[in-house]
């Protein structure tokens, strides 16, 4: 369903974030994608919806090359993709509703959009998918006024009411405690069961990434280290992903790596 | 450097000694400075003038009160047109200081290379110049008048309003605008979905801001001709009906307190 061949990406700095990254993702797999910061977990999914332009390789969405693509069939495209972030990024000053419903921009015209008329399928669509995540009695408030938890519900909202095929997630808890995080992470991946959408999630935290997927993918300076289910992290697999030289590009990592090395979790 | 070593100890100074002495001299150099000015403005005043000052400022304070209250009859319509001239001004400029903002913003420029430098040139240029003067050159142009006043303000505000919006676009959230573009919306609906609600708030203050400021500036427009209640100040002035100068000090004070009041009310509704 999702492939990539070859996928490079060299900033401008002269940083190569993504070395020929080879990729092949079914219909319905929900990925974890994992790896230390700068790995290029981040620039991997946004290469493949061009928020990022990569700099070689193919992007293969079904049966569409993605990185030819033109400014028209480019939006056209997003639209089969929908995005989750770390921070939310739902836009604050507007209502859990016009959020939710921004998912559809993609489809509708610039006047309508404007004065937000949307078709009335869509708004039971945006009730529904609310009504779903439980932020029914939300639609009128403005984003700025919920929880972290909320928001990222709402940001779910906002991904699946375009419709996609395909869910690429960066750090989808990486800004919510403990418990809501494992309630994302749940909610997103039956989402994705219910309606058999394939899924990359960036993850920091590992042993929440075992939980919920099937498949682990971990990434080290670019190149794909480890591809398996989640049983075979193995403590030795792990270190080879998180190894020496990336702790020193980040410090932060540390904790991680705590959390990686607990033998609980890798159990 | 400061730190000191003797028998005892090193003893700690905030400065050396040479740091001081410096420091001491150039104070003394300052005010050897401030003296000579002070005498050479000395020498250059009529200090009986000065000397006569209170008398004479008490003398134009006791015929400018009680102020001619009648006279406002000739006051209502050049203090509503220099209301107008403000306000039209100032929608004016706000309408052409939008695109120039997102022309200079270095997050939505078309090109950094030629677009943004043309559209700084026209913020730094229509800023640069006083609105008193704009009215000038613009009375040479169009004629003397209300509309000259407005079409003053309104060059002068759009540098003021552009440099300020655009500083506020170059300041939002790129993750809101990356969010919205994912989703596959088009140039014109990423702008109206993730930059203009992130904006709306700094754009709103802006104008009132500016409103605020070009009611002050419209009330000397008239001084040179341009409309409004300044020319019924000049005109008080010239022939000395200081009764009638001060109601018409009053008038304005009234209008800038007034403009005060709205700005405020719309800033605190608007947070």
């Amino acid at each position: 369903m999702l492939r990539l061949d070859k996928l490079t990406k060299t900033y401008k700095t002269g940083d190569q974030a993504l070395k020929a990254v080879e990729l092949e993702i079914p219909q319905g797999q929900v990925v974890a994608l994992i790896g230390p910061s700068g790995a290029g977990k981040s620039t991997l999914i946004r290469c493949i919806n061009r928020l990022v332009e990569p700099t070689s390789g193919k992007v293969w969405l079904g049966d569409t090359e993605l990185t030819e693509l033109g400014a028209g069939a480019l939006r056209r495209e997003r639209r089969r993709m929908g995005m989750i972030f770390q921070e939310y990024a739902l836009v604050e000053r507007l209502t859990v509703m016009e959020n939710v419903l921004s998912g559809r921009l993609g489809y509708v015209g610039f006047w309508r959009s404007l004065t937000r008329r949307f078709p009335q399928k869509d708004v039971d669509e945006a009730f529904r998918l609310l009504d779903r995540v439980g932020l029914v009695h939300m639609a009128d408030k403005r984003a700025d006024e919920l929880s972290g938890g909320q928001r990222q519900r709402v940001g779910i909202c906002r991904a699946l009411i375009q419709d996609p095929a395909l869910l690429l997630v960066d750090e989808p808890t990486a800004s919510l405690d403990p418990k809501t995080s494992r309630q994302i992470m749940r909610l997103i991946c039956e989402l994705c069961a219910e309606r058999g959408l394939a899924a990359i999630i960036n993850i920091h935290d590992v042993a929440l990434a075992q939980m919920f997927v099937a498949r682990v993918i971990g990434l080290r300076a670019g190149a794909v280290e480890f591809d398996g289910p989640p049983d075979a992290l193995t403590p030795d697999v792990l270190t080879t992903i998180y190894g020496e030289e990336d702790w020193v590009a980040t410090i932060d990592k540390v904790e991680d790596e705590e959390d990686t090395l607990d033998p609980e979790a890798v159990a | 450097m400061p730190v000191i070593e003797t028998p005892e100890g090193p003893i700690w100074r905030r400065r050396t000694r040479g740091q001081a002495m410096a420091r001491w001299f150039g104070w003394l150099l300052g005010l050897a400075a401030f003296l000579w000015c002070w005498s050479r403005i000395s020498e250059a005043t009529t200090w009986f003038f000065v000397r006569d000052a209170p008398r004479i400022a008490g003398d134009i304070l006791g015929r400018a009160l009680p102020p001619r209250w009648s006279y406002i009859d000739n006051l209502w319509w050049p203090i509503w047109d220099t209301l107008n001239i403000a306000t039209l001004g100032t929608i004016i400029a706000l309408i052409l200081a939008v695109p120039v903002a997102f022309l200079a913003a270095r997050n939505t420029t078309p090109s950094a290379l030629i677009v943004r430098p043309i559209a700084l040139l026209i913020i730094v240029s229509t800023r640069s110049i006083n609105s008193l003067i704009w009215a000038l050159l613009l009375i040479a142009i169009i004629g003397p008048g209300v509309f000259a006043g407005v079409i003053a303000i309104a060059i002068r505000s759009i540098g003021f309003c552009a440099k300020l919006l655009y500083e506020a676009i170059e300041e939002i959230s790129a993750t809101q605008v990356e969010a919205i573009t994912a989703t596959g919306a088009s140039r014109w609906q990423v702008m109206a979905y993730g930059i203009v609600p992130q904006i709306a708030p700094a754009f709103a203050g802006i104008a009132v801001f500016r409103w605020d400021i070009n009611i002050r500036e419209s009330t000397v427009l008239g001084l040179v001709g341009a409309g409004g209640i300044g020319l019924q100040l000049q005109a008080s002035l010239n022939t000395l009906a200081w009764p009638q100068v001060s109601l018409i000090l009053l008038v304005i004070l009234f209008a800038v307190v007034l403009s005060e009041w709205v700005s405020a009310k719309v800033r605190a509704a608007i947070i």
